[in-house]
């Protein structure tokens, strides 16, 4: 128990210290914990986010107590969270100290000219896969190869719908998230 | 003492009315941050959310550390950290709990499948507003295809492609340049 909880911070202690950006910043580092330990499947990460978009609270900070209560309860979530957060103290403190205008200074500026572009791509290799697993059936995919019967056509629809109307009406996220549910149950997806 | 409470509640309160992080939070803070408690002004506020932003580590919790600490010390820095994951903590451990009771039920499998498939659409669409916000010229497009090309399909960590990302940003530096994509 204490070295799984060791882990727990060790890995969220990373996951805060690369996560740069904020909002889904954390999302490829979550996925990359998927595939290494038995904490969570990758299926879960889109229950997470789903959660975490409608409940209170920053994205990150949410999904690490998610992750962390699952494997461990009430001390997961506590020491999974603290993992999360204390890059965020040591960092700012320091930064606070010795540097005023730590935004503006050019060295800052160019490393960011980099990280935005590659965060962007990162979470977007995430979409896809997240999209990929709920639009496609991996088991017919794997006895069949590529095929039109691969496709779970339910998931197909709902996601081109939802996709043209998150872009178009900025409703809050659990407005979709609850539409969403109440289509799953409908139509037994 | 009395600053460390009202430090702490102030950023618990922030958490609780905080949907998502990021921007969301900036209105909220102004109130609690600026009207309320005069801890900044307008313009220290948006600096200390600029610097939480491009440091390592979540927006919201990089302000609160920063604001805490600006108000006292390395303590203060914590105790506000603390304050802004309180609620989170609470209502997610609620949450899990529950869904832990009702994972295995055949009806709330059907509902969570569909709402996979709602956050993928919200997540691409996410995806492409920073690609919109982030890439600014067609050295910065390249870097981006390149780096989803090789998360999607090279057994690479995203430590790694994350510290690529940023040395390519200091030797690149046409990168930061405004231009079309």
């Amino acid at each position: 128990m204490i070295a799984g909880l060791l882990l727990l911070y060790y890995e969220f202690f990373k996951v805060g210290l690369f996560a740069i950006g904020g909002g889904l910043a954390t999302l490829p580092f979550l996925y990359d914990l998927a595939d290494k330990y038995d904490w969570f499947t990758q299926k879960m990460v889109g229950d997470m986010i789903a959660i975490s978009e409608s409940t209170p609270g920053p994205i990150g900070v949410n999904m690490a107590t998610y992750v962390g209560f699952q494997n461990y309860g009430i001390i997961g979530a506590i020491v999974s969270t603290l993992g999360l957060v204390s890059p965020s103290i040591i960092i700012i403190i320091l930064i606070a100290r010795f540097l005023q205008s730590f935004s503006d200074h050019p060295v800052v500026k160019r490393v960011f000219s980099g990280l935005r572009p590659t965060v962007t791509g990162l979470i977007g290799a995430v979409a896809v896969s997240l999209v990929v697993a709920e639009v496609i059936s991996s088991s017919v995919y794997e006895s069949q190869g590529i095929s039109l019967a691969m496709f779970q056509w339910k998931a197909v629809v709902l996601f081109l719908i939802l996709l043209v109307a998150t872009n178009r009406y900025k409703k809050h996220p659990l407005f979709y998230i609850a539409i969403a549910a109440a289509v799953g149950i409908l139509f037994q997806f | 003492m009395r600053l460390l409470w009202n430090l702490f509640w102030t950023f618990a309160r922030i958490g609780v009315f905080t949907f998502g992080g990021g921007l969301t939070m900036l209105p909220m803070l102004q109130a609690e941050i600026v009207e309320k408690n005069h801890w900044a002004d307008d313009d220290e506020l948006l600096n200390y959310y600029a610097i939480g932003q491009c440091t390592p580590g979540i927006i919201a919790v990089n302000t609160a550390t920063f604001i805490g600490y600006k108000q006292a010390g390395i303590k203060g820095g914590i105790v506000a950290t603390l304050g802004m994951i309180f609620p989170s903590l609470v209502i997610i451990s609620i949450i899990a709990g529950v869904l832990t009771t009702f994972a295995d039920n055949v009806t709330v499998q059907h509902a969570f499948a569909a709402v996979r498939v709602a956050v993928g659409a919200m997540v691409v669409n996410t995806v492409v507003k920073m690609w919109k916000s982030s890439v600014k010229n067609q050295m910065a497009m390249v870097l981006a295809i390149i780096v989803f090309l090789a998360s999607m399909f090279l057994p690479i960590s995203p430590i790694a492609i994350v510290l690529l990302g940023a040395v390519c940003g200091l030797v690149l530096p046409s990168l930061g340049k405004e231009g079309k994509a």
